[in-house]
């Protein structure tokens, strides 16, 4: 009797919680836990013991030290400028590459339109680090590649400006070059959701009303599509702001992005409370605006 | 001849090896209501959207108060258009819906834009709404603000494609009536494109009957009705009963046909196309159909008994078995009354007569 009568309650309520819980489970485990000990790790002490920090005794129990750092030292704030600065670059040049890609996309006929999708998703199927080593090989002093860029340059500026080959590795602009190579397609792809959706009746009702193709453009298309902009935008900047492997390989060493800094801290330092509070800062830098943003969003969406 | 305000002239158009619209010439007069009717696929939308701009014709040519609109561009045409589904832009407010077309008159000050807007809002009784967005009206609003927002640059055409499609039915009959009075307020000419016989019917002053691609018919909704010149337009406006016939005589004014499936002759008004031995159709609207006990004094009377009847409430719908053939006839039930009140009942042995002037000869 007991066991059917909790077959019933779980069938009508059960299903229903183990949907809606499951999700809230892996996230407190996997990601607010981890958040959680990294937050504490952030407020440790560094000590020369395995693992590297310890709480209490002659240590206080909470240090502050390594945000004070953060805050103080040029080191760290450069290191959050050039991440934000190359980031936010990438995000827009993204912006500015996908969008009329993403436009194009939704203007083809539905099977050219699954060919060239295809073709935004193919370069996930080989290797993250294998592209980058192409690029790598490409922006070589003695690459074809750079050899073209370099006699292009020489051919359009005085002879007194020539070079013999344009010193593109290990610096800022590989990185935002490569991060805008292999970010692209988490701008085209929200950025085509979002224009797919619109009704063209809406470009020929504002072409009626007499506005030229490039006022259709400003008055309908980019306003409504604004949401996915702002998707792209975020699912380009957030993880670029936070990469690690791009700037370690192609980057200049002398003006680290946090990515590597954290990453230094953790293994050739050994101050995980220092990595751990610059990972928190990271996280806090990223997570309010887009706390913001989806505040708003959820006010707009409530209106509806 | 003065030059009649929109003129169609010979208008093709193809996509690829699809025709939509064949060689389509017509002529709507200035303040009119036309409608395009047809059937899905008739290419009445395309020709609409010819009209609006989004298309050019492959051949042909259309001239608007005298222009030749040849390679003029949708945003530089005196032409607006309602689109079936409104097409409103939902990141805006009402007003700026209705305002949207009034930037690109240039030379309107701010204050006679806001004016205009306040009085096209006014005309569809919207004002309380203006600063609504379109999510937060009904349907039946919206297609206000999408009319209000298509008449605010005073057009020279007015193209509306189905406009009461989208509405219910009760809403469809009084937003009927409320289109043709804010048209005959405005003074535009409209041209509405719909599937719905009776919208067009309701509507316009003048239809046009399309199929495949090609005008059938064009005259007044009457014309359209009781003279079909086709027994495609005889089908689609209302129902009708159609027997094959054979002439086989002239009696001025009418025509004597050989009927085999009520079977006997029958007097019909007379087409001048039709040739003594030629095979017709002979058509009779249902309710031009009288029906009876007793056998009429009426040159055209048959007898048959009912198959089935249906009751409307206002009239009921026979349907009465002749020797070859199946009649459908209305009756108005005029008295009021239960079953008693029926002109006849099931089974029961009926005489249905009809005017020669109802009966209707198609030669194509």
């Amino acid at each position: 009797m007991s066991t059917e009568g909790f077959s019933r309650w779980f069938d009508r309520k059960g299903w229903v919680g183990l949907v809606i819980g499951l999700p809230y489970v892996w996230l407190v485990v996997l990601f607010l836990l981890p958040f959680l000990i990294v937050l504490a790790m952030s407020v440790a002490t560094n000590t020369p013991t395995a693992p590297p920090f310890s709480f209490g005794g002659e240590h206080p129990w909470i240090n502050l030290g390594a945000y004070e750092r953060i805050a103080t030292d040029g080191l760290y704030v450069r290191a959050f400028l050039t991440s934000i600065f190359n980031a936010f670059v990438s995000a827009m040049l993204c912006l500015l590459i996908g969008y009329p890609m993403a436009l194009g996309l939704t203007r083809v006929s539905k099977s050219w339109r699954n060919i060239l999708l295809m073709l935004v998703i193919l370069p996930f199927w080989t290797s993250f680090l294998l592209r980058v080593y192409a690029w790598m090989g490409l922006m070589g002093k003695n690459s074809w590649f750079n050899g073209l860029l370099t006699d292009a340059w020489n051919f359009l500026v005085p002879i007194d400006w020539a070079v013999k080959s344009i010193p593109m590795m290990n610096s800022n602009f590989a990185v935002v070059l490569v991060m805008v190579y292999t970010y692209l397609p988490f701008m085209i792809l929200p950025l085509y959701a979002s224009l797919e959706r619109l009704d063209p009746n809406l470009d020929e009702a504002a072409m009626d009303l007499g506005s030229r193709p490039a006022q259709v453009f400003r008055d309908v298309t980019l306003p409504q599509s604004l949401p996915g902009i702002i998707a792209g935008g975020m699912l380009v900047f957030i993880p670029a702001a936070g990469e690690l492997v791009i700037p370690t390989l192609v980057g200049n060493a002398s003006q680290p992005m946090i990515g590597r800094l954290i990453s230094d801290e953790f293994s050739q330092a050994r101050d995980w409370p220092m990595a751990a509070a610059i990972a928190v800062a990271l996280l806090v830098l990223m997570v309010v605006p887009t706390m913001i943003y989806s505040h708003y969003q959820a006010k707009a969406e409530g209106s509806k | 001849m003065e030059e009649p305000f929109l003129r169609i002239e010979g208008v093709s158009k193809s996509f690829g090896v699809f025709q939509a619209v064949k060689d389509v010439s017509l002529t709507v007069g200035k303040g009119e209501i036309f409608a395009l009717l047809g059937g899905s696929g008739c290419g009445k939308t395309t020709l609409l959207r010819m009209l609006a701009g989004f298309e050019e014709p492959t051949a042909g040519k259309i001239f608007l108060d005298g222009r030749d609109m040849s390679g003029v561009p949708p945003w530089e045409r005196p032409v607006h258009m309602m689109f079936q589904s409104y097409a409103i832009f939902p990141h805006m407010t009402v007003e700026a819906n209705v305002g949207y077309g009034l930037k690109h008159e240039k030379a309107m000050s701010k204050a006679d834009r806001a004016a205009r807007v306040a009085e096209m809002l006014d005309l569809v009784q919207l004002t309380p709404f203006a600063k609504r967005k379109p999510h937060q009206i009904s349907g039946g609003q919206r297609q206000r603000v999408a009319l209000a927002r298509a008449l605010a640059r005073q057009p020279k055409l007015l193209l509306l494609d189905e406009p009461l499609a989208a509405l219910d039915k009760k809403l469809r009959e009084h937003t009927q009536f409320e289109l043709m009075s804010i048209q005959e307020r405005t003074g535009v000419t409209f041209i509405v494109v719909t599937h719905d016989q009776e919208e067009a019917m309701t509507l316009a002053d003048r239809i046009a009957v399309m199929d495949k691609g090609e005008v059938k018919q064009i005259g007044s909704p009457t014309e359209i009705y009781e003279f079909p010149n086709s027994r495609f337009v005889a089908g689609f406006i209302g129902s009708v009963n159609s027997f094959e016939a054979t002439v086989i005589g002239r009696e001025r004014p009418h025509l004597r046909l050989s009927v085999p499936g009520l079977g006997g002759e029958v007097l019909a008004r007379d087409v001048p196309a039709a040739v003594e031995g030629q095979k017709v159709t002979l058509a009779v609207r249902p309710e031009k159909i009288l029906l009876g006990k007793e056998r009429s004094a009426s040159a055209n009377s048959f007898q048959g008994h009912v198959k089935d009847l249906a009751y409307f409430g206002k009239d009921s719908l026979y349907r009465v078995a002749l020797p070859d053939a199946l009649v459908q006839a209305h009756a108005v039930n005029a008295r009021r009354g239960d079953e008693g009140a029926r002109v006849a009942d099931w089974n029961d042995d009926v005489w249905l007569s009809f005017e020669p002037a109802s009966a209707i000869v198609l030669v194509g």
